[in-house]
């Protein structure tokens, strides 16, 4: 019990965070972070500019601080985008077996016959390179997992005895899905939610990255990272800090994910 | 394992479609703003872009068939010809990393469940959790600043295949390598350490432990049999996703290898080449996983081949 108290404490401790900064962020910066200044292009971290300037002469911090706005939106937009069609895909697909639950995993086994990078890519060629279009591709490429997950729960859940005595009291299957399957499977949703937010957030920077993600002059932590890249022998600071931030937010993320799998997933009740 | 087949179907249908709702006419992009409509009309009638939708994706995948995949839009050089020499580049640093990460990382995660909750367990899931929260792009630029700029031991520009010289062409992949080995270590860790932990609880292990074998005998000759068929899946998977996700680290190493030559063609708009590179990764993607799939019976001999 102890290390998972520890998992939970830090990587809660860690997305608190993040949400405080972005938080903050959305009413003040040190300094503005759009603001060129020439006479400070490549500052090293100093007092004034605690983690020094790029080579437009904008403060790296505040583009951070803006950046983890970015991430955070992009972020629970994706999971908010996947949990609610998964889910939908899932519960009809679970709950109607047959015909219809064949034709939807049919489709949905070929969606996930393409790595989610990959169709994210074809779909951002699509949607076009913008907060918006990385938003809707991510949240296409992460439906199918979502979908299968909740359509697994659903198909043991469908056959047990409370599901039976529902039906027997007359409730429509409307009613006994929201009311009895739904919420029972809340836990492997929240598993994979919890996820999916951390693989937005690295999605998002690395597609940023590859200047198919949200397009400067907008700061992201990926595209901060590619602007960077240039300038890393002079500013090193420029790769190092955009990257300590994505690499904190997954750890943050997936200490969270641990602590809540060892406490929500059934199968690994017996382990601790 | 029959399900390859629709699968890929339903991938090439996926693709095909994917690329028609990309807005933009590629032949006004090709020839530039000051084209005159007529020269338009012509390009697209060369390119095939004025027929109808299904007869376009009929005489594509007819095409597909007879293994012409089209022609760049951009250079035009043979789109097969080109993805599959891309592929070579990428396949053999995910093939290589994935390859140095289970050898280490298979044995570590076992050796992390059958010390569950000790000092060397916590070490080496803290350490699995943090290399898998390293974002490869990040990585590859932190590496490349201390041993290519900082030491100066590898080139930081340019790339020379293992084909044409394979004492530079290793110097080239060794960093690449080395990036993507080190995040994929993190993952199979956990993987094969969830593993391990769930088999060790099984009664059959009790029992070979009651019948006096030692823990040596019962982890590797017992325990690790059973434990490496989902670790073994997790590897294909891997393999499969880090085709599709190669493209930063390529991008980071200059390397010209498949996700670039994607990217680069979606910047393009160079239709068939992000046909072609979709529909080869989502193949690789099924063909690997359906490879993996059949060798599973090989380290657990309760599952039959269907």
């Amino acid at each position: 019990m102890k290390k998972l108290t520890f998992n939970g404490v830090i990587g809660g401790t860690i997305i608190t965070l993040l949400f405080i900064v972005a938080a903050i962020g959305m009413f003040w910066t040190p300094f503005d972070p759009m603001k060129l200044s020439f006479s400070a292009r490549l500052a090293a971290p100093s007092g004034a500019h605690l983690l020094g300037t790029d080579e437009f002469g904008r403060d790296v911090l505040s583009r951070l601080m803006v950046g983890a706005q970015a991430s955070v939106w992009i972020g629970f937009a994706t999971v908010c985008f996947a949990v609610f069609f998964g889910t939908l895909i899932g519960l009809i697909s679970g709950y109607a077996r047959g015909w219809a639950d064949g034709i939807i995993m049919a489709f949905n086994n070929a969606l996930l016959a393409f790595p989610g990078i990959l169709l994210a890519l074809g779909l951002l060629a699509v949607f076009g390179a913008n907060q918006y279009g990385i938003i809707f591709a991510l949240g296409i490429a992460y439906t199918p997992s979502m979908a299968r997950i909740v359509r697994g729960a659903v198909l043991s859940l469908r056959e047990r005895e409370f599901i039976e005595a529902s039906k027997v009291m007359g409730n429509s299957e409307i009613y006994t899905i929201l009311r009895h399957i739904l919420p029972n499977c809340l836990a492997p949703i929240t598993v994979l939610a919890t996820s999916m937010f951390g693989w937005a957030i690295l999605s998002e920077s690395a597609l940023s990255f590859l200047g198919l993600g949200v397009p400067p002059p907008a700061p992201t932590w990926g595209n901060m990272l590619a602007a960077g890249r240039p300038f890393i022998e002079q500013a090193a600071w420029l790769g190092f800090f955009p990257g300590l931030c994505i690499a904190l937010t997954l750890l943050g993320i997936n200490l969270l994910g641990d602590a809540l799998r060892d406490k929500l997933d059934p199968r690994m009740r017996g382990l601790k | 394992m029959l399900m390859a087949v629709p699968t890929i179907v339903i991938v090439a249908v996926a693709v095909f479609t994917l690329i028609r709702l990309i807005p933009g006419d590629p032949a006004a992009l090709m020839l530039g703003d000051l084209a005159e409509p007529q020269q338009i009309a012509a390009l697209r009638s060369t390119l095939g872009l004025d027929q109808s939708i299904p007869m376009q994706f009929m005489i594509w995948v007819g095409h597909l068939f007879n293994g012409d995949f089209g022609k760049s839009i951009v250079t035009g050089e043979p789109v097969l010809h080109l993805v599959l020499s891309r592929f070579f580049i990428s396949a053999q640093i995910v093939v290589l990393a994935v390859f140095i990460a289970s050898i280490i990382a298979v044995p570590a995660g076992v050796i992390a469940a059958w010390k569950q909750n000790s000092l060397t367990d916590l070490a080496l899931v803290g350490t699995a959790t943090v290399l898998l929260s390293i974002p490869t792009f990040w990585l590859g630029l932190l590496l490349l600043l201390f041993f290519g700029l900082k030491l100066g031991w590898v080139p930081v520009l340019g790339y020379v295949s293992v084909t044409t010289d394979w004492k530079a062409g290793l110097i080239y992949m060794a960093l690449p390598v080395a990036t993507l080995f080190i995040h994929e270590m993190g993952v199979i860790i956990r993987m094969a350490r969830a593993s391990t932990l769930e088999v060790l609880r099984l009664d059959y292990i009790t029992h070979a432990r009651a019948k006096g074998l030692s823990e040596q005998a019962v982890l590797w000759r017992h325990a690790f049999k059973n434990a490496f068929g989902p670790t073994w899946t997790m590897i294909g998977l891997i393999l499969g996703n880090l085709l599709g996700g190669i493209a930063v680290i390529e991008t980071v190493f200059s390397i010209p290898g498949l996700g670039r030559l994607l990217v680069d063609s979606i910047f393009q708009r160079d239709y068939p080449v992000i046909q072609g590179c979709l529909l080869l990764v989502a193949v690789a993607y099924v063909l690997v996983n359906l490879v993996v799939d059949l060798l599973y019976p090989l380290f657990d001999p309760r599952v039959v081949a269907e």
